[in-house]
């Protein structure tokens, strides 16, 4: 089977769990107690004043009727609007989402930088003063609320020692953004040759995503260094040894290559789980990304706003899914070649 | 620095002159604010209270309100003094039925178009049109229907009323009654959108001293003075720069690094905190005719009794909730000594913390063993109202009353109000028109509006606060605000606790903040050299 057909199979799979996505936030989102309209009437609504805004919303239809209104709507391409901000809640989302991916990921890359060598070096060292040192490190990454580690960098790097930016979202007011490509901010600024806005960005991006990488890398230290044990302590890699190869291969090529697949599944788990965590460092940081918008949007019971953004995570774990998949098949072709 | 400087221009559509960044931004005023407007159109559905301060700096009215200076030497608006803003001179029809305004000629929208009587005629159709916020609001002052708005010429503008109505002049002075761009409005209407509500929620159609030059949703709102305008003194902020951040420890950080310059309404702690370290100019006013209480469900037991409702009166520990809730900042409601008047409005009660009498008045309501009931709270405002209510769990099981606590989610808060069946809660209510009457009708009067949170009904307290919505003889009003008053705080329906305070920090070079009562910035008065 090739890449492209395991690619369309699997994506054709994944319709029916987005048509169950769908359904179900929409049901979720009417059957939770609140009511828009009377949020939305605003503080000195009359219970006539709510009715009419009830009308105007189309809450008084019955729920299949706005279902089906719902379905035509996003067959077009129209998702609503976001009550909260005022916005086409198809504009919040592609503002926001690559805001939030890209300190996603920023933070993931953090944590993938120094969780995988910090566990290689954990495992090969057993209790040794890095061993301890990374679980101090992880530990404290994992049991610091990521609001309050935000906080803190905040206070020593901006507050006390004036290294980073005002923490005010993705670029400084008075910095130009650069032309939309692919809308994260840090490859349209490569794409476009600004340096300088390069930097301005990245160094905005720098204490978010340090925090979203604190939180992520104990588990992928501690998965790291599990695997790696595991994978040492193996036949191949001590019928290796015996073989006379070098250490470096024995730990990059033999051992790593074979604790990969762990690693790989934790990763994408961290990452859904990051885009939660998410919402208290985008608000720390008055990040602008899918979060805080989410965080808003259910606060005030804005249906069209909170199906919007379900629907988008179902897809993003649809896609990261089959990402973690294909990695798999990389990383051990048996996985490929097995059916289904 | 070139770079910087075609930013600075793309930002707010300045001339492409060579200007640093650090020009640019020595003369914007960077405001902070937890969250940013939703839309730019006070009449559109949802419109939230930064929206209400977008649209203040952005759109002009007809008239406006005065300024003074209070005791403590802060500035605040001045609700006696009605002073020109659109509107040149006004006449009053000696029967009182009719208002006619005189339009100043020079005033021009952001677009360069003259304001005519028009204008108003279609701002104000659309105001009582719409439904919702704005319909509601225009009614407090009689104004209920679009024949009751004529251009009488180009430049005069007639209001007339069913009846005398002491608030419509100060309504059309409330953020409410702007003067719309009708022209351009309505070449951006639809068939089905004929008040162009979905266009005039993110574009300026306004002729106010600032105009919008950049707005990012959830991120920050720019605008700049416009140099055209001539409604009032000309401001001295040539840029105003809004950004949300939602954190207040974030917000603080901005504030002390210099990177912000204005802190709007931040927490009674910080503000504790930075009135303590004296490096920033803190302005804290009341907020006008406003108090966080205890609303008491009247019409059902077991606080259909006034005895059971005086007993909560008594147990409420005043005290404690001043000094660990409050932090010490607002204005005690409770305990007064002196006989209400219009002047002190919101005045204290009576009462204060006295849990013998409290038991004792149980026993003769018959629970001298107390009961259970449930204290309901806005998840949204969990700062203050959620330690008041622990306090007041904490007292009120002290007298025998069990009390489980409730935390309503912010979205389902108004519904749950709206519904009338939370036997206790904890509310802050605030009136704009700072008139005791006003309050009164909305959150006592028997009409059982949704204010009325305790669905309270006395026909002698409703029969006064006609009578003084009415009332043409001084003498007669100052009784009549005594005689209501007094029957609510014997009656107690809801039990006041306190007045809360608006806190804005400042950076020390900005001067000139004043509070107004729709507790938003106005950019105009404020000034940094």
């Amino acid at each position: 089977m090739t890449v492209l057909t395991l690619i369309s199979r699997r994506l054709l799979a994944a319709l029916p769990t987005l048509a169950g996505v769908l359904v179900i936030t929409f049901v979720i989102t009417r059957t939770l107690p609140g009511d828009p309209a009377a949020f939305f009437a605003g503080p000195a609504a009359s219970q006539e004043a709510v009715g009419q805004i009830r009308e105007k919303l189309g809450l008084n239809r019955s729920l299949p009727v706005q279902f089906g209104v719902y379905l035509r709507d996003l067959a077009r391409g129209d998702l609503g609007p976001a009550l909260t901000t005022g916005q086409p809640v198809r504009v919040e989302l592609a503002q926001r989402l690559p805001a939030s991916l890209e300190l996603t990921a920023c933070g993931l890359g953090f944590a993938l930088l120094v969780g995988v060598p910090l566990g290689i070096a954990a495992a090969t060292r057993p209790g040794s003063w890095l061993d301890h040192g990374g679980r101090l490190v992880s530990t404290l990454g994992v049991s610091l609320p990521s609001f309050f580690l935000g906080l803190l960098l905040i206070y020593v790097f901006y507050y006390r020692l004036g290294w980073a930016p005002a923490p005010l979202g993705r670029l400084d007011a008075f910095v130009l953004p650069p032309e939309p490509v692919t809308h994260f901010l840090l490859v349209d600024a490569l794409l476009r040759g600004e340096f300088a806005t390069f930097r301005a960005a990245a160094a905005q991006l720098a204490l978010p995503a340090l925090t979203v990488g604190l939180f992520a890398l104990a588990p992928l230290t501690r998965m790291t260094r599990a695997a790696m044990i595991e994978a040492l302590a193996s036949d191949y890699v001590r019928a290796a040894r015996a073989a006379g190869l070098s250490r470096a291969r024995i730990l990059l090529v033999y051992a790593l290559h074979n604790a990969l697949l762990p690693v790989v599944t934790t990763l994408g788990m961290v990452f859904s789980y990051l885009l939660g965590i998410n919402v208290l460092v985008e608000k720390v940081f008055a990040w602008p990304g899918l979060g805080s918008f989410s965080f808003e949007a259910l606060l005030a019971g804005d249906y069209h706003s909170v199906q919007g953004f379900i629907l988008t995570m179902g897809g993003l774990f649809v896609l990261l899914n089959l990402a973690v998949d294909l990695l798999y098949g990389l990383i051990d072709p048996r996985v490929a070649r097995s059916p289904g | 620095m070139l770079r910087l400087s075609v930013a600075s221009w793309v930002l707010f559509g300045l001339a492409p002159v060579v200007v640093t960044a650090a020009d640019t931004r020595a003369e914007t005023l960077v405001v902070v604010t937890a969250a940013g407007p939703n839309s730019m159109d006070i009449h559109g559905v949802g419109a939230n209270r930064p929206a209400y301060g977008a649209s203040w700096n952005l759109y002009d009215r007809l008239v406006s309100f005065g300024s003074k200076v209070l005791p403590d030497g802060s500035r605040s608006y001045d609700h006696t003094q009605v002073v020109p803003e659109l509107a040149e001179s006004w006449e009053i029809s000696p029967d009182r039925l009719s208002l006619t305004f005189h339009l100043r000629r020079d005033a021009v929208f952001h677009d360069g178009s003259p304001v005519t009587a028009e204008d108003l005629k279609w701002s104000f159709d659309r105001a009582v049109s719409v439904g919702g916020f704005p319909t509601f609001m225009f009614k407090a002052g009689s104004l209920e229907s679009p024949e009751q708005f004529a251009a009488v010429d180009r430049h005069t503008f007639r209001v007339t009323l069913p009846r005398p109505d002491r608030l419509a002049l100060p309504v059309l002075a409330s953020p409410v009654a702007i003067a719309i761009n009708s022209r351009l409005a309505r070449s951006r209407a639809t068939a089905q959108d004929p008040w162009a509500m979905e266009w005039l929620k993110a574009n300026d159609a306004g002729s106010g001293a600032y105009k919008l030059v950049a707005w990012q949703p959830g991120t920050q709102t720019a605008f700049e003075r416009f140099e055209a305008w001539k409604s009032g003194p000309r401001p001295a902020l040539r840029r105003v720069l809004v950004r949300e951040v939602p954190s207040a420890g974030a917000q603080l950080a901005l504030l002390r690094r210099g990177d912000a310059d204005v802190i709007f309404n931040l927490p009674a702690k910080d503000a504790r905190d930075l009135a303590a370290e004296g490096r920033f100019t803190l302005a804290s006013n009341l907020v006008e005719n406003a108090m966080w209480y205890v609303g008491l469900k009247a019409d059902a037991p077991p606080f259909d009794q006034v005895k059971v409702r005086q007993a909560v009166a008594l147990a409420i520990p005043y005290e404690a909730i001043m000094s660990s809730v409050a932090y010490g900042r607002g204005r005690a409601l409770f305990g007064g000594t002196e006989p209400p008047t219009a002047a002190t409005w919101p005045s204290p009660t009576p009462w204060r913390t006295d849990l013998t009498r409290a038991r004792t008045l149980l026993a003769e309501a018959g629970y001298p063993e107390g009961f259970a009931s449930r204290l309901a709270l806005d998840q949204s405002l969990a700062d203050p109202s959620e330690p008041i209510a622990l306090l007041v769990q904490e007292a009120l099981a002290k007298i025998g009353i069990r009390v489980v606590i409730e935390k309503i989610p912010g979205a389902n808060w108004r519904a749950a109000l709206l519904r009338k069946d939370l036997p206790m809660l904890v509310n802050n209510m605030g009136g704009w028109l700072n008139y005791p009457e006003y309050f009164f009708f909305w959150a006592y009067h028997g009409q059982n509006a949704v204010f009325n949170t305790m669905s309270y009904h006395n026909a002698r307290l409703d029969a006064l606060v006609e009578a003084a919505r009415r009332e043409t003889d001084d003498e007669a009003y100052q009784r009549e605000v005594a005689g209501f008053i007094t029957i609510a705080y014997e009656e107690v329906p809801r039990v006041p606790l306190y007045q809360p305070v608006l806190d804005v920090a400042l950076r020390k070079p900005v001067t000139g903040y004043q509070y107004w009562f729709h507790r938003q910035l106005d950019f105009r008065q404020l000034a940094k050299p």
